[in-house]
C-alpha cells in the first residue's frame, strides 16, 4: 500500500521542517568538524603531502551528518512508542513492512536534506567540488546512506526499551562508524588492523563514494563503494524490518 | 438500557427469547444453540490465558459482549485489564484460548479484526508535532479510507467532540483532554463497530470526564456502536456500563449488571459489591501488569 508509506514519509519531513531547533543543533557538530579540524590541520596535511585538507574532509563531514541524522531518526522509534503514536500505527490495518518502509524513507529523505544542508556549508568553509553537476551524482550516494543507517537505527531501537541504552549505541556503535570510515584520515598506509576494520565499516565506502563524485579521488573504486554499499542498505533494510516486525508494545 | 438482566452463564441455559428476529431465523433454519451466540456476540472471549514466562497476567477469561452493548472490565491496576485489551486488539497474541472479535480471530485474520474496531490506548497515542488535522488524516489513509469520505468524516468528527475551530493547531498545544477528545474521534473515523476505550478517563478532571462519558454514551445510541472499557473507577462502570465484569488477579470473578453484582453480594452499592467479591478495595497504587512484569525482569537479571 504505497498511500501508506506516502504518509508516513510525509509525517517524518513534516517534524523535520518543524524543529528548526532540532535541526540547527544537529548542524553544530559538523560545523565544528570543517572548520575546527579543516583549518585546524589543513597546514600539517598539506605539508605532509596530501593536498587541500578541507576538500578531502567535506565528503566525510557530508557523511557524519548522514550518519547521525539517519541513525537518529531510526532511533526516534523509542520516543514514538514512550509518547504512544507507534501504537497507532502498529493497530492499523496495514502491514508492519509497509510503516517500517514510510518511516525509513522518510527518515532517509530528511538526513539527505541534512547532508545537503552540510554540503553547503562545505561550500562556505571553501570546498571546491570538481564539478556542479557532481551534487546531482552525489544525491544517490547520500541516500543510499541515510537509508542504510535509517534502518541500521530502526533496527537499534527495535530491541531497546528505552533511552538508556542511547549513550551505548553512540559510543560504541555510531561514533566508531565514523572515526573508523576514513572520513577524517586516508585509507592509504594504515597499519593492517586498522585497515581490515575500515572495511567492514559500511560508512567506509560511502565516504569514498561521495569522493569519487565530488574530488574524483575513490581509492576503492566507485563499483566496488557502490556494490558493498547497496549490499549494506539490504541487509539493515532486511534485518531492521524483521527486528520492527517482532515489536511489542 | 440494562438490556441483560441475567449473566452470562445462566442466560445460556434458558431458551432463547423468540422475539429476536435472528434468533427466529435461527430456530427457522434448526441450528444448533451454539451458532447462535455466533450472531449476537460480537466480541467473545473462551479461556484466554496469557503468560509472561512464568508469569500469568491473564487466567484463563472468557466472556462475551453483545451488540451494541457498553462493556466495563472492571479492576484495579494489574489485573490484567490492558493485556486483555491489547489482546482482544491484536497487540498481544493469547498463550492460549481463542479470541473473536466481529467474527474475525485476531491471530489469523489480523487486518479484518483489526478494521472492525477504534481504540483510544490508556497512554496519548497522538503524534504531538502534527496537527489535530494531520493527526486524523493519518490514520484515514492508514484505513484505507477514500479522499473526499474521509475529509468530509473528519471534519464531521471534530465537529462532534467540539475541535473543529482547534484543527489547525499543534496537538502539544491541547490539554490532556482535547487529546482524549481527539483520539475519540480518531478511533471512530474508520466507522468501526467496536470502540475500545482502555482507562480513558486516567488523568482527566471530573467535569472533563464526565463530558467524556457523554460522548461515548451518546455515540453508543447514535451509532449503536459496540463499547468495551476498562477502569478501575467504580463509579464511571456503574454509571456508563451495561454489563461490568469484574477482573482480579487475571481472573474475571464475577460477571453482571451493577444490580445483579450487588444482588449476588447481598450489598447496597458497587463499591461494596465489589469488596465482597474480591476481598479487597481497588487498590490505586498497585502497579500495571507491564510495570510488574518489568520489575520481575529486572529483578531476575539481578
Amino acid at each position: 500500500m504505497l498511500s501508506t508509506i506516502y504518509i508516513l514519509w510525509l509525517r517524518q519531513l513534516k517534524r523535520f521542517v518543524r524543529s528548526r531547533a532540532r535541526v540547527i543543533g544537529s548542524l553544530g557538530q559538523p560545523i565544528l568538524f570543517l572548520f575546527a579540524l579543516g583549518f585546524g590541520l589543513g597546514p600539517m596535511f598539506q605539508k605532509s603531502g596530501g593536498g587541500n585538507y578541507i576538500q578531502f574532509l567535506a565528503p566525510g563531514v557530508i557523511c557524519m551528518a548522514i550518519l547521525f541524522t539517519s541513525v537518529f531518526t531510526g532511533i526516534e522509534i523509542i520516543w514514538d512508542r514512550q509518547f504512544g503514536f507507534l501504537k497507532e500505527t502498529l493497530v492499523a490495518p496495514v502491514s508492519r513492512m509497509n510503516i517500517m518502509l514510510g518511516r525509513t524513507l522518510g527518515g532517509a529523505t530528511v538526513a539527505t536534506i541534512q547532508g545537503l544542508i552540510v554540503f553547503l556549508i562545505a561550500l562556505i568553509a571553501g570546498f571546491r567540488p570538481e564539478s556542479v553537476f557532481s551534487v546531482a551524482l552525489a544525491l544517490p550516494i547520500m541516500f543510499l546512506i541515510a537509508l542504510l543507517f535509517t534502518a541500521f537505527g530502526t533496527g537499534i531501537a527495535s530491541v531497546m526499551d528505552d533511552f538508556h541504552g542511547f549513550q551505548l549505541v553512540m559510543n560504541f556503535l555510531v561514533m566508531p562508524l565514523f572515526f573508523l570510515s576514513g572520513a577524517l584520515f586516508p585509507l592509504d598506509g594504515l597499519p593492517p588492523l586498522v585497515a581490515i576494520i575500515t572495511r567492514i565499516d559500511p560508512l567506509t565506502y560511502g565516504v569514498d563514494a561521495m569522493r569519487g563524485v565530488f574530488i574524483g579521488a575513490s581509492h576503492l573504486g566507485m563499483l566496488t563503494d557502490l556494490s558493498v554499499l547497496s549490499l549494506w542498505t539490504l541487509l539493515c533494510l532486511f534485518i531492521g524490518s524483521y527486528l520492527f516486525s517482532r515489536i511489542e508494545v | 438500557m440494562k438490556k441483560n438482566a441475567l449473566p452470562l452463564s445462566e442466560r445460556k441455559q434458558l431458551v432463547p427469547p423468540i422475539s429476536n428476529p435472528f434468533h427466529q431465523l435461527y430456530y427457522f433454519l434448526n441450528l444448533p444453540s451454539a451458532t447462535l451466540a455466533l450472531v449476537t456476540a460480537i466480541i467473545r472471549a473462551t479461556e484466554v490465558t496469557k503468560k509472561f514466562r512464568d508469569f500469568t497476567a491473564v487466567d484463563h477469561i472468557s466472556f462475551e459482549v453483545e451488540h451494541g452493548q457498553i462493556f466495563a472490565f472492571l479492576g484495579p491496576n494489574g489485573a490484567g485489564k490492558t493485556t486483555t485489551i491489547k489482546m482482544l486488539t491484536t497487540l498481544l497474541h493469547p498463550t492460549s484460548g481463542t479470541i473473536e472479535i466481529d467474527g474475525h480471530d485476531p491471530v489469523a485474520h489480523q487486518s479484518e479484526a483489526r478494521k472492525s474496531f477504534g481504540i483510544v490506548f490508556q497512554d496519548p497515542s497522538v503524534d504531538d508535532e502534527l496537527t489535530a488535522w494531520e493527526n486524523m488524516e493519518i490514520h484515514g489513509v492508514l484505513y484505507g479510507l477514500e479522499k473526499k469520505l474521509r475529509r468530509d468524516r473528519i471534519e464531521q468528527l471534530l465537529s462532534i467532540v467540539e475541535l473543529s475551530d482547534r484543527k489547525n493547531d499543534l496537538m502539544r498545544e491541547f490539554s490532556g483532554g482535547m487529546k482524549r477528545r481527539l483520539e475519540i474521534a480518531r478511533g471512530l473515523l474508520h466507522h468501526p463497530k467496536i470502540l475500545f476505550l482502555d482507562e480513558p478517563t486516567i488523568g482527566l478532571d471530573p467535569q472533563t470526564r464526565n463530558h467524556m462519558w457523554e460522548y461515548v454514551m451518546a455515540l453508543n445510541k447514535s451509532e449503536g456502536i459496540t463499547v468495551f472499557l476498562t477502569t478501575h473507577y467504580m463509579e464511571e462502570a456503574d454509571r456508563v456500563a451495561d454489563t461490568i465484569a469484574v477482573i482480579d488477579h487475571g481472573k474475571i470473578v464475577a460477571h453482571g449488571t451493577s444490580a445483579e453484582l450487588q444482588q449476588r453480594t447481598q450489598t447496597k452499592s458497587l463499591e461494596e459489591a465489589f469488596l465482597s467479591l474480591t476481598g479487597h478495595q481497588i487498590r490505586d497504587e498497585q502497579l500495571g501488569t507491564a510495570d510488574q512484569f518489568r520489575m520481575r525482569m529486572r529483578n531476575m537479571r539481578r
